[in-house]
């Protein structure tokens, strides 16, 4: 850069971050308090750009989606619980099936692991905020109207309702006439925009704001988990919004894409879709196991065994999920040369989950276990891993899989999954940092209870579908007749599904009692190794009042494990306080690089994020004016967002002024 | 303490060039879109490799106008380019006519693109092949039309005197973009126009 090394720096442009100290109560901390903090009322919930405010938003609504998402499974399973049932009917049935694969895979499952990331990557990267705080706004403004966009027409019967991969030509006009499939498509190109503004936040935030010192082999692994789901997700997403609005063309302009009459071709629907869904479940899981890889050796007390390898294999399950897409078609007819290929790089994926589960075991095996709650979670997760890790590879198997494909096996496979690598760690997680969140400790009876009740309740639950997909149960049936040899198993997953919820009764009532009465907690009250635990429970609004300087992976066990490589800084680092400033690193060795500007809070997300969901709105409902209306309303908001501001040093200053003396 | 961390050292304040969060981001959003792009076409070959029609259904496409207004959209990249090395150079004025060209010769293509597709003889709804056509063509051109959106705004703010060589790092930001979706369209020049002459 030209102007690093003019003859007379303008202390606008260039300047020597200050170090010091700003010890709570000094006038350096109270700056940073009135600088970073949003304003009271609607206002500040309306336009804060805080990373922990948007984290525990998308914590929140990602919770409550799972629990409609779970009431809809709960529904479904009272059908099946015996045969002939007339408690649904076929179409509601249908309508069942789809919205809850929709919600947990697309509204719950990434959006949860979103919050936690969003909350914990600026505490456990050393710095005061994402990359771009306004674009994490915008993530989290676009990912809730579009959840309330795709569950809009659910009120009105006229919910998606051909399954949440949404084969054509079942999907396509001809056979599904309504609304639901158009709600689904839309829906899910604007949910789209949502994840890929969120992921290119992620990446930029790993590369640029780590704390100084923090190099590449020093972050946690959720970082890591959470950085490979990300990039995944740019490459990724395009595929499925690519589909989704070629499928709304063959709908609504009658384009002929998937048109098999005109030569359009059905498979492309799965290619397309498929690309991006393989991928996709390895985001929703990498980063759940990024929490375990975190939080299981705090209550191991000892550090994770293999961080290179766990960082390694995490990659690898990544780059491995972008070869085996084909794994959901087996099926089809595709030649055997392509189900060979795909299947053999299916089965090459349980060689980095392995290397992760034993990561885990030895982990456990080689230190003190300190059986608290979220152990119990963590622990709970390896070993359904393992059984969910198993029937996948059992699937990958092509000569099996074609006996397995759309039976309940499937069904047990990916809730083993799903369940097993999301929804137990995230449990376990919010039990883990839930100190941190709010300042309380949740209830350890309460907690234990939650466990043993989920956990017994999932495999009771799910366990019997791996027999029901063997006894041939075909999945997606609204009922089935008594003399299918099916009735037992079906009854068992009732109860078992039942008994689970129960387990997340009680953990949400753990939950309302511990905001209340749970025990105040201290700064690091599991006595963890990572940053987030050097901040005050909860955070203060500017998250570090000086920018640390960090030595080691475990910058709170230093004096304990002696790595080498000396001792981190946590009371004497960057001030940082003319403005919201935070230190931007270089990307591979964290060494400062340049003072950035953070931007401050801002309605403009808000309102781009409405306007745009109203835009896709005006599209479902063929109001061409209001779309184009809400288009150009887009688009104002964008250039107010963009404008460049002296205040963030986007334009030249005016004048050369001495600010530098000023603070301290 | 950190004693390898060196503190005392002097650093660019605020949005500086490719050390700017911006130009992460926008390289970033590049990959996306490129991302969006590759399967695009990705969907063009899978469905010509499988079709049983006639491909194209006109016969070879000419390669005259698209060739043209291919190099018309390369050398608007070429004086986005130039403007942005004048404002380094403190050529505010050089700035603002290279900015105003890459304007003209970026709505050149928008003009002649609209005059290629209202002589096709098929529309978008006629064949595969025309929803292919139209629907690739389209979103490109959707890009240029934000393209140009954003080249305007920068051309505005060049001459609002907003920018100079020391702080620049939106005329750098919506430079790299206007060249993505530049070279994006070599990739669907060569797709649409080139490839049916290789079968």
């Amino acid at each position: 850069m030209s102007d690093v090394a003019q003859s007379k720096p303008d202390p606008n442009l260039t300047r020597v971050p200050e170090v010091g100290s700003a010890p709570i109560g000094s006038a350096a901390e109270m700056r940073l308090t009135r600088l970073w903090e949003s304003a009271p009322g609607w206002r500040g919930w309306l336009s804060t750009v805080d990373h922990k405010e948007i984290g525990l938003r998308y914590l929140v609504t990602a919770f409550i989606f799972l629990l409609m998402g779970g009431i809809e499974a709960l529904i479904m399973r009272l059908q099946l619980a015996r045969p002939d049932q007339t408690l649904l009917t076929p179409e509601q049935y249908n309508q069942l099936f789809t919205m809850h694969g929709v919600t947990m895979i697309f509204l719950y499952s990434l959006p949860i692991l979103s919050g936690f990331s969003n909350y914990l990557w600026p505490l456990m990267l050393g710095s005061r905020d994402m990359a771009f705080p306004r674009l994490n706004a915008l993530s989290y403004w676009i990912f809730l109207f579009a959840g309330i966009f795709l569950y809009a027409s659910f009120p009105l019967g006229e919910a998606p309702n051909a399954g949440w991969f949404n084969y054509v030509p079942f999907a396509g006009l001809e056979y599904n006439t309504g609304p639901n499939i158009d709600v689904y498509a839309l829906g899910m190109v604007l949910l789209g925009i949502s994840t890929t503004v969120g992921s290119i936040n992620f990446v930029v935030t790993l590369f640029r704001m780590r704390a100084p010192g923090m190099s590449i082999n020093r972050v946690p692994i959720l970082v890591w988990g959470t950085l490979t789901a990300s990039v995944a997700n740019i490459f990724a997403i395009p595929s499925v919004s690519l589909a989704f609005f070629l499928l709304w063309l063959d709908r609504q302009t009658g384009t002929h894409f998937f048109d098999v009459v005109n030569g359009g071709k059905p498979l492309l629907w799965q290619h397309l879709f498929w690309m991006f869904g393989h991928p996709w479940v390895y985001a929703v899981v990498l980063p759940a196991m990024g929490i375990v890889s975190d939080a299981l050796p705090t209550f191991c007390r000892r550090p994770l065994v293999g961080y290179s390898a766990v960082a390694l294999s995490t990659m690898a399950t990544m780059l491995l999920g972008f070869g085996v897409w084909i794994h959901h078609m087996f099926a089809t007819g595709l030649p055997t040369l392509a189900l060979s290929f795909f299947g053999a790089a299916s089965m090459v994926i349980s060689i980095p989950s392995a290397v992760a589960v034993f990561a885990w075991i030895a982990t456990i095996w080689l230190g003190r276990p300190v059986f608290n709650t979220p152990f119990l979670f963590f622990a709970g997760f390896v070993l359904l891993f393992v059984i969910g890790g198993f029937s996948g590879v059992m699937t990958a198997a092509v000569p099996l899989d074609f006996q397995l494909n759309e039976t309940y096996f499937i069904v047990a496979h990916l809730h083993y999954v799903l369940l097993g690598i999301n929804v137990f760690p995230v449990v376990g997680g919010i039990y883990y940092w839930f100190p941190k969140f709010f300042g309380r400790m949740m209830n350890e009876i309460l907690g234990k209870w939650s466990f043993w009740v989920m956990f017994i309740g999932f495999n009771v639950g799910f366990f019997p579908m791996h027999l029901a997909g063997l006894l041939g149960m075909p999945r997606r049936i609204y009922t089935y007749a008594p003399h299918m040899g099916w009735s037992t198993v079906n009854m068992v997953t009732s109860v078992g599904s039942f008994v689970f919820a129960a387990g997340i009764l009680i953990f949400l009532i753990n939950i309302l009692i511990s905001l209340k009465r749970g025990a105040m907690a201290t700064q690091n009250p599991w006595d963890a190794p990572t940053l987030e635990w050097a901040t005050p429970s909860p955070p203060p609004a500017y998250n570090f009042a000086v920018i640390p300087f960090v030595a080691s992976r475990h910058p709170l066990w230093e004096d304990r494990l002696d790595e080498g490589g000396g001792r981190s800084s946590l009371e004497q680092g960057y001030l940082l306080m003319e403005g919201r400033e935070m230190i931007g690193t270089t990307p591979l060795d964290a060494k400062p690089d340049i003072i950035l500007k953070m931007p401050d809070d801002s309605y403009t997300p808000f309102f781009l994020g409405l306007f745009s969901a109203l835009a896709f709105t005006g599209l479902l409902l063929h109001w061409r004016d209001f779309t184009v209306l809400m288009t150009l309303a887009c688009s104002v908001s964008l250039i107010v967002w963009m404008w460049p501001r002296k205040a963030l040093v986007q334009r030249v200053p005016d004048s050369i002024q001495d600010k530098g003396a000023t603070h301290g | 303490m950190a004693e390898a961390m060196q503190t005392a050292q002097s650093l660019p304040v605020g949005s500086a060039g490719n050390r700017s969060g911006g130009w992460w981001g926008v390289l970033a959003l590049i990959v996306t879109e490129g991302s969006l792009f590759g399967y695009l076409l990705f969907t063009y070959f899978y469905l010509a490799s499988q079709t049983e029609q006639h491909w194209p259904p006109d016969g070879l496409p000419t390669l005259l106008m698209p060739g043209v207004n291919t190099l018309i959209l390369l050398a608007s990249s070429v004086f986005v380019w130039a403007s942005e090395r004048c404002i380094q150079r403190r050529q505010m004025h050089w700035s603002i006519a290279s900015m105003v060209l890459a304007l003209i010769l970026g709505i050149c293509f928008v003009v002649i693109q609209l005059h290629e597709w209202s002589i096709k003889t098929y529309t978008m709804t006629s064949n595969l092949y025309g929803s292919l056509y139209f629907t690739i063509t389209g979103f490109h051109m959707l890009h240029v039309i934000v393209g140009l959106i954003i080249l305007m705004m920068l051309l505005l703010w060049i001459v609002l005197g907003y920018f100079d060589d020391r702080r620049y790092a939106a005329v750098t930001i919506g430079g790299l973009y206007w060249h993505f979706v530049d070279v994006v369209w070599l990739f669907v020049f060569a797709t649409l126009f080139l490839s049916p002459y290789l079968y």
